[in-house]
This record gives structure tokens, C-alpha cells and sequence, in this order.
């Protein structure tokens, strides 16, 4: 037995129009400064056109922080919304995720959101997400990265009942988005979609999205990342972020994300740089446990190879050539981290990773000393051998 | 009885005690672990009474693992209950253990978070019970 959950996704050009027809009263508005100029003020005029009562939290940060959190919280408790929107990367929709559940759970604490908890949610608020980045696809999922400042570590706070009741997913919002950005978001929409079809969750329902994502992400991400004002490009790559977040928050996550999150976390990387600098290594990683996955991907890609293996390697070699076009570091050397650095801080990264969700679903369970080496090979840049 | 231990028994939770000993993969995803379990088998499918399994694992290693008589008998920190039909599928290999949890198939009382970071060890943990050679009833 298992579930496949979505929230109602609108989507495609005008999608922000569908706001206008919410019911409720009043909506907390969950966003960031830069976020708030460029979107959420239009998400706004559509919820007062529908006569809700609006007031911004638009204090959440890059890799959004414990503290991020408990001060929206401090705003859902004084205003009492019926619905809370958020408007913005994965950064505000994961704060916003929290905030409610907090909201709607006052005796637990943050660490308490965790798979197996007794969570009640929309008893006092609905959640309606509206992505302006095309990468996490928290939009879709029902989990949220917030960082523990004090450990540098990101917890990944996971329930079934987290999934927003509405996604409204529109391209106009995502056409804002800097080249650079676009890259980086776009290869988290890669490395989820492989991930979720290499899981060993992954299954009929989500194996399809999966697919389509990654035909997506190869087609459209290098023309959205030339072309900002290719709406075509944009559209696409919007979706697909959904698309791919339906897939793995239906089946899982894996080694790059349990790899991205250490360095993320320890290194300041945003979070999409760190898993598209891990992907091809894991790919290479999996291939193993994998092959046949992995050679399904390369032949819907359409690559040339002769045997299964060489498929594996040349969909890791894509995705490194995809990193390339869009001058994103490849290795964590190129990203700037010291060797010393790496090395003091081993044993932390190879803690974090193994605590992750992303391990024990991944097609080939990583040991300590497998994450030793998949550190050290991200920062050199070698292709995986073992 | 063919070299194999009936399942629940006090024979087959010395046997898993030992193989968990064994399972070095093990010893190091639950290095730092620290916390004793009560297994919970409630009847159906033949098994006419509720069987109880203490089992207290620390650093890596099983410390003691024994039946006791009934779920009062022992204070844990975690609860992990299940169905014995379900218990079956589990040592079979047929039900994920992670994913037994998060469809209800078993009951885990304790603090969920700690358990959701050690979820290879889990995994492991399982995987070492499908090892013992078991008999059901």
C-alpha cells in the first residue's frame, strides 16, 4: 500500500487569476522582501479581490532559518488567518509549511514535524503556494528544509498533511528569475526527477512525472537560462519543477539531496548549486543498483550507448554538460571550499548524509566510508569508480 | 523443528539478538544510537495471545532482548506494534519498514524525529530479522 498525494494545481498563464476566487477572510502572505516587490504584491491585489484581508511576513531568508519560522509564527498567532499564502522559492513556501503546521499544532516544537506525528492541519487555515522560482517544487510536496542555525544543519521536516491544498503554478512569476538562478533551480528540478525514478519508492504513479520532468528539464532549462524572456522556455520549466515535485514527494529523494544538504548547510551553498554539483557523481553512484533505471532515462532522452552502463555514465555526462553550459561549479573546489576545510569538517558532512531521508531510499545504500569518498570526489571532480 | 525458530518466541529473539551482533553495516549506521524497544505482536492469523519483545540497543550493539509477559512489565522509549500478519510480511522482506510506518501498518510510540535520522539503521535492523531462519505458527 502506498499514497499518491497532490495538492490542486493551477496551472499555466493567468493561474494567478484563480486567486481572486479563494473563500476565506483573512491571509497571512508568506514571503521575502525582493519576493514581495516583484510577486507577491500581485498576489496580494488578487486575494483582496476576493475580499480577503491581507498582512505580510516578509522576513524569510535564503535557506530559510529556525528563526525565519518562529517569527511568522509570531505573526499567524497575533492575526488568527483562514489562509495562508505563500509566495516564493522553496525558501518561503518551506517557512510557510512550518509556520502553519505550528500554527494549527501549538504544543509541538519544530523537530516534532516528523512523518509519523499526529498532526492536525486545516483546522484553522488552508495553504496555497505560488512558486516565482522553478526548482524546489515545495509547491507540491509534502516536505520542508529549515535550517538549525546552531548545529548548520538542515532538518528535513517531512508529513503527509504538509502538502498546500493549492498550487498555483504561473510562468509570469518565474520570467523575474536571474540566469543564474534559473540554472541552479532548474538542476534541482533534474536531480529530483532522477531521483524520484531511481528511489526504491518510486512506482507507477510517479515514474511517468518523473520522465517527463527530466525530458523537460533537458530541453527547456538551457533556453530559459539563455533567454529569460522565452516564455515558452518559462512555462515549461515552471511545470516541470511541479511535475518533478509531485514525483519525488511520491516516492523520494536521494544521495545528492542527502549530499547537498550537508554542504549546503556547512558551506552556505543554496540549496540547488549543491544538488546539481552532486547529481552526476550519484548517478555514477547508483549505477550499480540502478542500471536499469538509469538506462530507461538515457533511452526516453534518446542518448547513444551500447550497453547499460555506458547509458548510466553518459546521463551523468549530460548533466555535467548541463552544469557547464550554465557556468555552474562542478566541483566543490571549483565552488571555492578549501580542502582543510572539507577535511575538518568530514565527519559533520558524513553525520548529516547519513541521517538523511535521502539514504535509506536511495537505490544503493551509501556506508560512512562510501560518503568519505563521494565528498572527496565531488571536490575533485572524479568520476565515481566504486 | 528443522534448524529454523518459530516466530514470536524467546528462541528466535535470542537468535535475531546474536545476528544483529554479527551485522557490522549495522553496528556502524546505529553507532550512536541510544534507546530500548518494546516489539508489540497483537493476535490475528493464527497467533492467539499479544507477544512481547524487549530489545535495548545501544552504540551499535544489542544489549538484552528477551519476551516479557506483557506490555506493562517494562517502561521503553519507543513502542513499535504491529499486527502479526504484518510482523510476518516484515520479516519477510514484503513490507518496507519506513513505509510500514507512514501507512500505519505498524504503530511507533517514542520520539519520531529521532527515529526518522537512524532510518538505515531501521532498515538494517529488519533486513538482519529476515536473516534469522523463522518458523511461523
Amino acid at each position: 500500500m502506498w499514497y499518491f498525494i497532490s495538492p490542486k494545481v493551477v496551472f499555466g498563464e493567468d493561474a494567478l487569476d484563480y486567486l481572486s476566487e479563494v473563500k476565506g477572510k483573512r491571509a497571512l502572505v508568506v514571503t521575502d522582501k525582493v519576493v514581495r516587490e516583484l510577486a507577491a504584491e500581485r498576489v496580494a491585489e488578487k486575494l483582496r479581490e476576493a475580499g480577503l484581508d491581507i498582512e505580510f511576513y516578509d522576513e524569510v531568508e535564503a535557506e530559510p532559518s529556525t528563526s525565519s519560522v518562529a517569527r511568522g509564527l509570531e505573526v499567524a498567532r497575533r492575526l488568527q488567518p483562514d489562509l495562508i499564502v505563500a509566495v516564493g522559492g522553496g525558501s518561503c513556501i518551506d517557512t510557510a509549511k512550518a509556520i502553519w503546521a505550528l500554527y494549527e499544532n501549538p504544543e509541538l516544537s519544530i523537530e516534532d514535524i516528523a512523518p509519523l506525528a499526529e498532526l492536525k492541519l486545516r483546522e484553522k487555515a488552508r495553504l496555497i503556494a505560488v512558486p516565482t522560482t522553478s526548482g524546489t517544487g515545495s509547491e507540491a510536496t509534502w516536505a520542508a528544509v529549515i535550517t538549525d542555525p546552531a548545529e548548520h544543519r538542515k532538518m528535513e521536516l517531512a508529513h503527509h498533511e504538509l502538502v498546500p491544498d493549492i498550487a498555483v503554478v504561473d510562468p509570469s512569476l518565474a520570467k523575474t528569475m536571474p540566469p543564474k538562478l534559473t540554472a541552479a533551480t532548474g538542476m534541482d528540478v533534474l536531480a529530483h526527477a532522477i531521483e524520484a525514478y531511481v528511489s526504491q519508492w518510486a512506482n507507477d504513479f510517479t515514474d511517468g512525472l518523473a520522465l517527463k520532468a527530466i525530458e523537460l528539464v533537458f530541453r527547456y532549462l538551457p533556453r530559459a537560462y539563455r533567454s529569460p524572456d522565452d516564455m515558452e522556455a518559462r512555462e515549461k520549466m515552471h511545470n516541470a519543477a511541479t511535475i518533478a515535485g509531485l514525483a519525488f514527494s511520491n516516492s523520494m529523494i536521494g544521495v545528492a539531496h542527502a549530499l547537498a544538504h550537508s554542504i549546503g548547510g556547512l558551506f552556505k551553498i543554496p540549496h540547488g548549486e549543491a544538488v546539481g554539483m552532486c547529481l552526476p557523481y550519484t548517478i555514477e553512484y547508483d549505477l550499480p543498483e540502478a542500471e536499469d533505471r538509469l538506462e530507461q532515462i538515457a533511452h526516453h532522452l534518446r542518448l547513444s550507448y551500447t550497453s547499460r552502463r555506458e547509458a548510466g555514465l553518459k546521463l551523468a555526462d549530460e548533466a555535467r554538460r548541463l552544469l557547464s553550459e550554465m557556468g555552474l561549479p562542478a566541483t566543490l573546489a571549483e565552488r571555492g571550499v578549501a580542502e582543510s576545510e572539507l577535511e575538518e569538517n568530514m565527519d559533520k558532512l558524513v553525520r548529516l548524509a547519513m541521517s538523511s531521508g535521502g539514504t535509506t531510499i536511495n537505490p544503493r545504500i551509501p556506508s560512512e566510508e562510501d560518503y568519505r569518498k563521494l565528498f572527496r570526489y565531488i571536490y575533485e571532480g572524479r568520476r565515481v569508480d566504486f | 523443528m528443522s534448524g529454523k525458530y518459530r516466530f514470536p518466541s524467546e528462541e528466535w529473539i535470542k537468535a535475531f539478538k546474536e545476528e544483529l551482533n554479527r551485522n557490522k553495516e549495522y553496528e556502524e549506521a546505529a553507532k550512536d544510537w541510544e534507546g530500548d524497544f518494546l516489539f508489540v505482536i497483537t493476535p490475528d492469523e493464527g497467533l492467539d495471545k499479544e507477544y512481547c519483545f524487549y530489545v535495548d540497543l545501544y552504540h551499535g550493539k544489542c544489549r538484552d532482548a528477551r519476551v516479557v509477559a506483557s506490555r506493562d512489565e517494562v517502561k521503553t522509549e519507543f513502542v513499535y506494534e504491529g499486527p502479526y500478519s504484518n510482523w510476518k510480511k516484515l520479516i519477510r522482506g514484503e513490507i518496507d519498514p519506513i513505509k510500514g510506518l507512514l501507512t500505519r501498518k505498524f504503530k511507533l510510540k517514542g520520539n519520531m524525529a529521532k527515529v526518522m535520522r537512524y532510518t538505515k539503521a531501521a532498515k538494517l535492523l529488519v533486513e538482519t530479522a529476515s536473516r534469522v531462519p523463522t518458523e511461523f505458527v
